[in-house]
């Protein structure tokens, strides 16, 4: 009746116990206060079932930074226990548990921390910057949400009921096959992923097709901000590499539940193939998680330097050339794999080729600056921490391509100190440049610069203090995973000083914690208008708080920086608005059902409860096929609404 | 509410079927993985029979036939739907319906055999691959089978809705996407696997 599942699956050691009753005081103290404040009406109407990417994209936010806070607790256990007790006999944490602990760590920041914070600024920001009103499909986008926490629910399900993957974050067999990980921790990771790829497919489509077909008139290609390039390349990245991850997980799982043998040691299985497959969709993904970072910086440093952006053509043109190039160079990740000298060079070079085109886009923003009017705020601060850690890191890159090199630092220290370079450095620090550059725009105040400015130079200092030793140590033949190492090596001293940047980071953490907090407190201090930062791009030209429909009329789009122009050009007229009434999607509670059976699915399939799945499956079809063929989805706004919402919202006659 | 203007609907079918296309790519992406694991698990057949001991091209090609027909009769529907003409329209989905379940029907009765030989997707990696591309092919259909069956059932209960014309549109376009993914492992499954 109920498969795998039993009493044993509870957890036994201290410190998942601890782990799980601090997450469950958490989210009961969340439930209370829902119900003590009777808010769970508001939440359900004005949230959960809500169709408006704007809401949504708060929404996956919010979840974001939850798994943040959880990434970053699994990297302190990680960082204290090597800091801490590694050199010797091990410290409170089990080799088992460590291992678990840096599976999930991997796992988490990377599909629910990254993709979740790039899912929520694209959605709050793409249809704003090509003038919409919408996505192309607001339903399917809600949808792929709730499967992005129906993701994000099992791999923390996995730490109360059960025991997650102890197989890294990619899983790489013949150890994550059923022979050497019998358990469900394996298939917690695989369930988790499969959830959150298909939601993240469909939204590569979603926001394909809404780049493609719903920009303003007049907005060409080449007219489209950076930013909606970039999400261009992005989401082309997500259409074209998470089927590969669907297809290698499916098989993946097939192997553990019924018997194939893909990529077994035994029975003509190859475990190089998966090993190809899902690289062939994690490098592609490394870039789907850079680009938008770089389209925000295309967007920051024009506006606080005060200039257009230098090379616009360039830039969609390297943009272009990184999201192709990304798909030839998955083989980067295993030179050691002995496909020959030919095979590695190929892709060796191939990957020193993908450094042009980002160097471009460095000497691009550069160029920007130079002679502008720059403003150092905040966002243009994460710009320049970007530029430098990022380059370290591209240039850390390009010294792992050339094949020789790599065999001396594959899977060392070195490697992880690389690609958090890249994804901290570049990724996270885009993310909260964006996020302090977009907050007035959809709250009506400004973060507070001075908490901003802190929490900057904690996470950069921190940042460099925790990776730098990280290099050397991985010259010094500190492999990657250890959760313990013996005193004589020496290794001690620079653990702890990579132990003491996490602390920094994590004060960093502290600061934008209270920004934030601080911010909402003196909101009316902060308070500033549409347009605080004298933006160029559209989402600055509708008012704030920004009405349900983003704009009243769709105006014709003429120049490139069309807000900026309006401003500051006196032969260019503000064209006259044509008010009439707007569709708007009605909420709809189909997205978070389909969530809920999700997660059914996955507890089904993990511990082999059958009947428990089939029936969620049925269950989401049949909601499927009953929302597809629903009729009434819409609601109109009329002429009337709109022009008090505009005179509310803009204090002016429309 | 106020029905939505034809421009509008015009969008609404430009941006679904956009977005379908887009969908199709990813579905094509997904079988080039099976079809790449398939290729090179081709030869490790683990003591386990080869390709050239198992298949058979006679059952392939009838299934071949039979696929292509209902691609044929699918158009057939399609051209009725253009014309407006339900009973028509619903005739010729009947008889793509009758035609996926038999191509099915072989397909499965193929399986059934392989593994009441012992020749189940336990046995081999290339098994394994086998069963994986060809049945995920086969789910496919499965699925559109489903989607043939509502779109009959809504169109007994609502007639020809722009609604309805733009899924069977959508549902076109998907059957004979199934149609080239199937054309494919007649070649590289069946044609290829016997020479071999």
């Amino acid at each position: 009746m109920w498969g795998r599942l039993s009493l044993d699956a509870l957890p036994h050691d201290m410190i998942t116990i601890g782990g799980v009753i601090g997450g469950g005081l958490a989210l009961l103290a969340g439930i209370a206060a829902l119900t003590y404040f009777k808010k769970w009406r508001w939440l359900w109407t004005n949230w959960l079932t809500s169709l408006d990417p704007k809401k949504i994209g708060v929404m996956y936010l919010v979840v974001a930074t939850i798994m943040l806070l959880r990434g970053l607790a699994d990297a302190g256990m990680l960082r204290a226990q090597q800091a801490v007790f590694a050199a010797g006999d091990g410290g409170p944490i089990s080799p088992d548990l460590f291992q678990q602990v840096f599976s999930a760590h991997g796992t988490i920041m990377i599909f629910f921390v990254a993709m979740g914070a790039l899912f929520g600024i694209v959605n709050l920001i793409v249809p704003l910057h090509i003038g919409s009103r919408d996505v192309a499909f607001p339903l399917l986008n809600s949808i792929s949400f709730w499967l992005f926490v129906a993701g994000m629910v099992l791999i923390n399900l996995a730490l109360a009921v059960g025991e997650f993957s102890t197989a890294g974050w990619l899983a790489y067999p013949p150890l994550s096959e059923l022979q050497y990980s019998p358990g469900t921790g394996v298939d917690y990771w695989i369930w988790s992923l499969q959830i959150a790829g298909i939601g993240s497919l469909l939204s590569g489509i979603n926001f394909l097709v809404t780049i493609f077909t719903m920009r303003r008139p007049g907005m060409s290609f080449m007219k489209m901000p950076i930013f909606v390039w970039s999400v261009v390349g992005c989401m082309a990245l997500v259409v074209f590499a998470f089927p590969i991850l669907t297809a290698t997980l499916s098989m993946l799982s097939l192997d553990r539940t019924i018997g194939t043998h893909f990529f077994t040691s035994d029975m003509g299985g190859n475990p190089m193939m998966y090993i190809n497959l899902i690289w062939a969709w994690g490098h592609p993904e490394v870039y789907i998680l850079i680009l938008p970072a770089f389209g925000v910086f295309s967007e920051i440093v024009p506006v606080f330097s005060k200039k257009r952006l230098f090379g616009y053509t360039s830039m969609v043109l390297a943009l272009m050339a990184i999201t192709f190039l990304s798909f030839t160079v998955w083989l980067h990740h295993f030179f050691t794999m002995g496909a020959g000298a030919n095979v590695n060079a190929f892709f060796g070079i191939m990957t020193m080729v993908i450094a042009i085109p980002t160097g471009v886009k460095v000497f691009n923003w550069i160029f920007t600056m130079y002679r502008g009017r720059v403003k150092f705020a905040t966002p243009m601060l994460w710009f320049m921490g970007f530029v430098v850690t990022f380059t370290i890191g591209g240039l850390t890159g390009v010294l792992m391509a050339v094949p020789g090199i790599d065999f001396q630092v594959h899977n060392s220290l070195f490697l992880v100190a690389h690609f958090h370079n890249m994804i901290i450095g570049g990724v996270i620090f885009g993310f909260f440049a964006a996020l302090t550059y977009w907050w007035p725009k959809f709250t009506g105040f400004r973060l507070h610069e001075g908490l901003g400015k802190a929490a900057f130079w904690c996470w950069l200092i921190g940042f460099l203090l925790a990776f730098l030793p990280l290099y050397a140590l991985g010259f010094m033949g500190a492999a990657r995973r250890l959760d313990s190492y013996d005193a004589s090596l020496g290794w001690q001293g620079l653990f702890i000083v990579a132990g003491v940047g996490l602390l920094i980071i994590l004060l960093g953490v502290f600061f934008q914690v209270v920004q934030v907090g601080y911010s909402i407190w003196k909101r009316r201090e902060l308070a500033v208008g549409a347009d605080p930062w004298d933006g160029r791009t559209l989402e600055w030209s509708t008012s704030t708080p920004i009405a349900e429909y983003n704009f009243a009329s769709l105006t014709p789009v003429i120049y490139r920086d069309e807000f900026w122009e309006q401003k500051h050009r006196s032969d260019v007229k503000k064209p006259v608005e044509l008010i009439e009434p707007i569709r708007v999607p009605k909420n709809t509670g189909v997205g978070a059902g389909i969530g809920l059976l999700a997660v059914i699915v996955g507890f089904g399939v993990i511990w082999h409860i059958w009947w428990l799945a089939l029936a969620a499956l049925l269950g989401s079809i049949v909601i499927v096929i009953v929302a597809t063929l629903k009729e009434d989805t819409e609601r109109i706004i009329g002429v009337d609404e709109i022009v008090a919402t505009e005179k509310k919202l803009r204090g002016v006659k429309v | 509410m106020s029905k939505p203007r034809l421009l509008e609907q015009k969008f609404l079918d430009y941006k679904t079927s956009t977005g379908f296309w887009l969908y199709l790519m990813t579905d094509c992406v997904l079988f080039a993985s099976l079809f790449a694991t398939y290729i090179v698990l081709h030869p490790a057949t683990a003591g386990g029979p080869t390709s050239g001991e198992i298949f058979s091209l006679p059952m392939a090609l009838t299934e071949t036939i039979i696929l292509l027909t209902s691609s044929f009769t699918c158009g057939l529907a399609l051209l009725a739907l253009r014309q407006n003409n339900l009973k028509q329209l619903v005739i010729w989905l009947a008889v793509t319906y009758v035609l996926g379940v038999s191509f099915l029907t072989i397909e499965l009765s193929e399986f059934a055999a392989l593994v009441g030989d012992g020749h189940s997707w336990q046995q081999s990696a290339f098994l394994s691959g086998f069963f994986t591309l060809v049945g995920t092919h086969g789910f496919h259909i499965f699925i559109g089978l489903l989607w043939l069956l509502v779109m009959v059932a809504v169109l007994f209960k609502k007639g020809i809705t722009l609604k309805v014309k733009r899924q069977l549109g959508l549902f076109g376009l998907f059957w004979h996407f199934l149609d080239l993914v199937w054309v494919f492992i007649f070649t590289v499954v069946y044609l290829m696997g016997v020479a071999s």
